[in-house]
């Protein structure tokens, strides 16, 4: 169907020289998407230029430099997955979930220790986190399984598969041990089968199981003497119930974020600002640098750094409902539910009403394999504009 | 489900559009959430959140003052300070580990020559004196300690070298026991009105002159408020305020120093136990005062709590205790002024009216005899007291009886009571009354109730009688000036470092007794006589003295022990400006330990004020 249309369209796309924004694709794409992604990612740049300047001695822009790098090839990632048809990743929805599978498990092997915890390859000039990538594949390899087995099975059957199927990853990343990663995945999961239709009664199911699941892990396993979690897992998911309780230990970190975002007030601190810049919150460039732009920035810095997510997340429901198939829409909601989840779950564990877990903030942390994955991320998302956009207006042959 | 496959979805189904509209709802909930709660804690509580993160990153340090000194009467210091460097372990900042701690401790154990168990044993005990404060390993480390130290600082976290003051005594063990020492301050102290601005671990002083004067000696210490991290360490160039420590004010005492020392000698050569108090008698100034054993108080500067365990430790000599103000003896015959005035005033005997002495008295069949039994005959008070007749005061006390005249006036002379001297460790003694002994009756507590036996042997100073030389420096002071009770004290004048003097410590006389002239006169010359006729008890002493005093002796039975030896003297008589009250515990009679004693005392001030007046000539 689409086919004629396009074919009917073809002749003018040649009657008129094509100018330069258009050989580019830029009149397809979404510009509000990708620019509050750009601008997030020169704010993350800005702001560590000032907050982390003597954090390594000898290299005041250690932090700067390479964050710029990532950032700036992140943008031509974006650009590039652009220009690709996102329903070829629908073909190779195999291929992306067992490449997803194995690089993640290659990390027990290959990968380096950090804090406990087994998460990245340490390659010659970048240390590359399998598991952030992977929250992408991750959509786009669900999102091609929901829709190839929209019919085969009952409804429990495919709800049940798809779980599985989300679950597998989720807890390969767990075991990393990763916790906030593997809640991403488990979040994606959840969000490519709503978009997909999946009954609202299984969800409902689902979350009971998920209740009762919490509470066996944190209240009865315990309580039983079987610890579930590693010790500073668990004290981190319960400590900002209350953070006072011990100052020195996992609530201290929210303690500090709190009030260095707190004594920005309306304006912020500027290079007066001491929370941050004198080490009592700690993880400044990566998990709490929404506390630096908090105590740095004030109200003003955060509440604009909070409205580009905002705006993110709207131009990304937005192409949930433009989206010329399903596909793109489930890839769409998938993308857009792991955005809202992370920048909810980082910032809210900046503010003091989220537990710690190690998620970082997207494009704001300091990170490669964070920044390149959420621009390639937006990349999907700006294809899945264009594609809808070209569809549109009857055809573009590239 | 409406997904059916990969269609366009030409016509959205409602299912569809619904899970999306829900998801933009959540998603507007979740910002919501995020921005109200950035709301709250940057505009609505900013400010405070803004004075947590100012109060976080700095840290105050106290700069110590440097404590005032303590002088005499004529700027001769007594106590002064000198800077020691000490190691001082925070225990709080030792590593958690216990394996670590074990062997952080074990090597400061070995540099400051001490062991483990002796370390760990004084953080214990330092604690608990001033939890929190840090524990003074040692003091006086020396130069190679402290670089050792410094250059190996992250194997000993939480050991530090601080200047700090110590107290410093250049007249050695003199007038130990007015002084008084300095310590870290107690939580008991904590909680005082009068410490207030004290912190766990200032120093304050404990005992004598030291603590009674703690508020002008103190200073106020000095505040550096600098920048830190994190990790507790001073940021480059963060020095907020610095406020510098005002030291304490210096305190003027009314001792001599030589009258001190000479007294000190007087009583380090009788080799006894026993006290002394030379106060002037129109003031009640402490001229000089004195208590044997004696002991170093730089001993007491010392961080480690040993040598003062075994000061406290030794109960007969109780070094420590000043017997001056604390020591409870009977008083023997120096108690017959007192019975003189409580008789005259209750009329129970005049000043002419003579006493037949026989040698004994008796009452109830018992006979009390005099001091060896010697007859004086016909007596009158002044011969009585030139005598030291027994009989005579026998009969008063028997006069008296029933009644409590004497109890009475004993007590408004200052016996059985606080004198209210300047410095805490005043016991008020005790004078027996038919009530304190019938009570102790009632109890079964003794074999008999009052009796007139009792008043008897009190009109003598026997019996259950006891008292301190400062309570008879006092009483004797009290006669010598027609009636005027003096205010013992030792606080002169509060002076700045440069020697202004900033206050002037006032100790007005609060109570009088009413003596008459005649009373006074007929007993200080039979005082007169008793120290410097032919007949008099204390002639072998003070007959060749050519100062004209009036003193007596006394001598009082003490059992177990041998006899209390006392000797009580004004001079010059008949004009008295200074009491001198010395006593000896097992020093025999009065006139043999105790008169030659308070002798030297007098010697010493006679001396210093002919020197005084040939100067005072020379000049003119």
């Amino acid at each position: 169907m689409y086919a004629t249309r396009t074919r009917h369209a073809r002749p003018e796309a040649f009657a008129v020289r094509p100018s330069i924004a258009e050989r580019l694709g830029l009149p397809y794409m979404d510009g509000t998407l990708g620019l509050s992604a750009i601008v997030l990612a020169v704010f993350s740049v800005f702001t560590l230029s000032q907050a982390t300047a003597g954090d390594v001695p000898g290299d005041p822009s250690y932090f700067t430099d390479r964050q710029a790098i990532y950032a700036g090839i992140g943008i031509v990632g974006m650009y590039l997955v652009t220009r690709v048809d996102y329903s070829r990743f629908r073909e190779l929805r195999v291929g992306i979930y067992t490449f997803l599978c194995v690089s993640i498990s290659l990390v027990f092997v290959f990968g380096f220790a950090a804090r406990g915890s087994r998460r990245a390859f340490d390659l010659p000039f970048f240390s590359f986190q399998p598991s952030e990538l992977g929250k992408l594949l991750l959509v786009l390899a669900l999102a091609g399984f929901v829709i190839d087995g929209a019919r085969r099975g009952s409804e429990v059957q495919r709800t049940v598969r798809y779980l599985c199927l989300g679950l597998a990853p989720a807890a390969l990343v767990f075991l990393q041990p990763d916790l906030g990663t593997s809640l991403v995945f488990v979040v994606i999961t959840l969000a490519v089968m709503y978009v997909g239709g999946v009954p609202w009664m299984h969800f409902a199911v689902i979350g009971s199981v998920l209740v009762t699941l919490v509470t066996v892990v944190l209240v009865i396993a315990p309580a039983a003497g079987v610890p579930l979690l590693k010790g500073y897992q668990e004290e981190r998911l319960t400590s900002f119930l209350d953070p006072a309780k011990d100052p020195s230990g996992a609530g201290y970190q929210q303690d500090q974020s709190q009030t260095a975002i707190g004594s920005g007030q309306l304006t912020g601190r500027g290079d007066h600002a001491t929370q941050t810049r004198l080490d009592f919150v700690p993880e400044r460039h990566t998990d709490f640098i929404f506390a630096v732009i908090g105590e740095r920035y004030g109200f003003a810095g955060a509440a604009f750094v909070l409205s580009l997510y905002a705006l993110l997340i709207w131009r990304a429901l937005r192409i949930v409902t433009l989206s010329k198939n399903s596909y793109g829409t489930l890839v769409a909601g998938g993308i857009a539910a792991m955005l809202l989840f992370q920048v909810f779950v980082n910032v809210g564990m900046n503010l003091g009403i989220m537990p710690i877990t190690g998620i970082p903030l997207p494009l704001l942390s300091y990170g490669g394999s964070s920044v390149l994955a959420t621009f390639l991320a937006v990349g999907v998302l700006q294809s899945i504009h264009m594609q809808a956009r070209l569809s549109q207006k009857g055809g573009f042959a590239w | 489900m409406y997904l059916r496959s990969d269609r366009p979805p030409a016509r959205r189904s409602n299912g569809l559009t619904l899970r999306i509209a829900v998801f933009g709802g959540v998603a507007l909930a979740l910002f919501a959430i995020l921005f109200i709660r950035l709301w709250l804690l940057q505009v609505a509580s900013g400010e405070e959140h803004l004075a947590e993160a100012n109060s976080n990153r700095t840290r105050e340090f106290r700069v110590r003052a440097p404590r005032g000194e303590i002088l005499d009467r004529n700027g001769e210091v007594l106590v002064s300070n000198r800077t020691s460097l000490a190691l001082q372990l925070n225990p709080t900042k030792l590593p958690a580990d216990e394996a670590e701690r074990r062997r952080e401790l074990r090597e400061l154990a070995k540099l400051t020559h001490t062991t483990l168990p002796d370390i760990r044993k004084e953080i214990v005990e330092q604690q608990k004196v001033a939890p929190g404060a840090p524990v003074t390993l040692r003091r006086d480390v020396g130069d190679f300690l402290v670089y050792y130290i410094q250059e190996n600082q992250e194997r000993f976290p939480g050991v530090a070298v601080e200047r700090v003051f110590v107290r410093r005594y250049p007249q050695g063990m003199l007038a130990a026991h007015i002084l008084g020492n300095v310590n870290e301050v107690d939580e008991e102290e904590l909680k005082e009105e009068r410490f207030r601005g004290v912190e766990p671990g200032d120093q304050v002083g404990k005992e004598g002159v030291e603590d009674t004067y703690d508020h002008f000696l103190r200073g106020k210490p000095g505040l550096t408020r600098i920048q830190v991290d994190a990790s507790g360490q001073p940021t480059p160039g963060g020095q907020l305020v610095s406020q510098s420590p005002t030291p304490g004010r210096n305190m003027r005492l009314t001792l001599d120093l030589d009258l001190q020392e000479a007294g000190d000698a007087a009583l380090a050569e009788q080799g006894l136990y026993g006290g002394y108090v030379a106060m002037d008698v129109r003031n009640g100034e402490i001229l000089a005062m004195g208590s044997n054993p004696t002991f170093d108080p730089a001993v007491l500067t010392e961080p480690s709590q040993k040598q003062v365990d075994a000061l406290y430790r030794d109960p007969i000599a109780s070094p420590l205790t000043n017997r001056a103000i604390a020591g409870a003896y009977p008083t023997g015959s120096t108690f017959k002024p007192i019975t003189s005035i409580a008789a005259l005033a209750t009329g129970a005997v005049t000043p002419s009216e003579a006493i037949y002495d026989d040698g004994a008295f008796t009452l109830g069949g018992i006979t009390f005899k005099n001091a060896g039994g010697v007859a004086h005959g016909s007596v009158a008070m002044q011969q009585a007291l030139t005598v030291s007749s027994d009989v005579y005061y026998y009969t008063l006390g028997d006069r008296m009886y029933p009644g409590t005249k004497l109890q009475e006036w004993a007590h408004r002379l200052g016996i059985g009571r606080e004198s209210g001297i300047d410095i805490p460790g005043e016991l008020p003694g005790l004078l027996p009354t038919p009530a304190w002994r019938n009570e102790l009756y009632r109890e079964k507590l003794t074999d008999r109730p009052w009796s007139a036996g009792d008043n008897v042997n009190l009109s003598v100073g026997q019996g259950d009688l006891q008292a301190s030389p400062l309570q008879m420096a006092v009483a004797y002071a009290t006669i010598a000036s027609g009636g005027k009770v003096p205010q013992p004290h030792l606080g002169l004048q509060v002076e700045d470092a440069a020697g202004r003097v900033l206050r002037e410590l006032e100790f007005p006389s609060t109570r009088k007794v009413r003596i008459e002239s005649e009373w006074r006169d007929a007993i200080l010359a039979g005082l007169h006589d008793a120290a410097q006729s032919g007949e008099g008890t204390s002639y072998v002493v003070f007959g060749g003295f050519p100062v004209d005093v009036a003193g007596k002796t006394g001598t009082a039975e003490r059992p177990p022990y041998s006899d209390q030896s006392w000797y009580v003297v004004l001079a010059p008589y008949p004009n008295p400006e200074i009491v001198v009250a010395v006593t000896f515990e097992q020093g025999g009679f009065g006139a043999d330990t105790a008169a030659p004693a308070a002798l030297k005392i007098l010697s010493e001030y006679f001396h210093k004020e002919a020197t005084r007046v040939e100067s005072g000539a020379a000049i003119e």
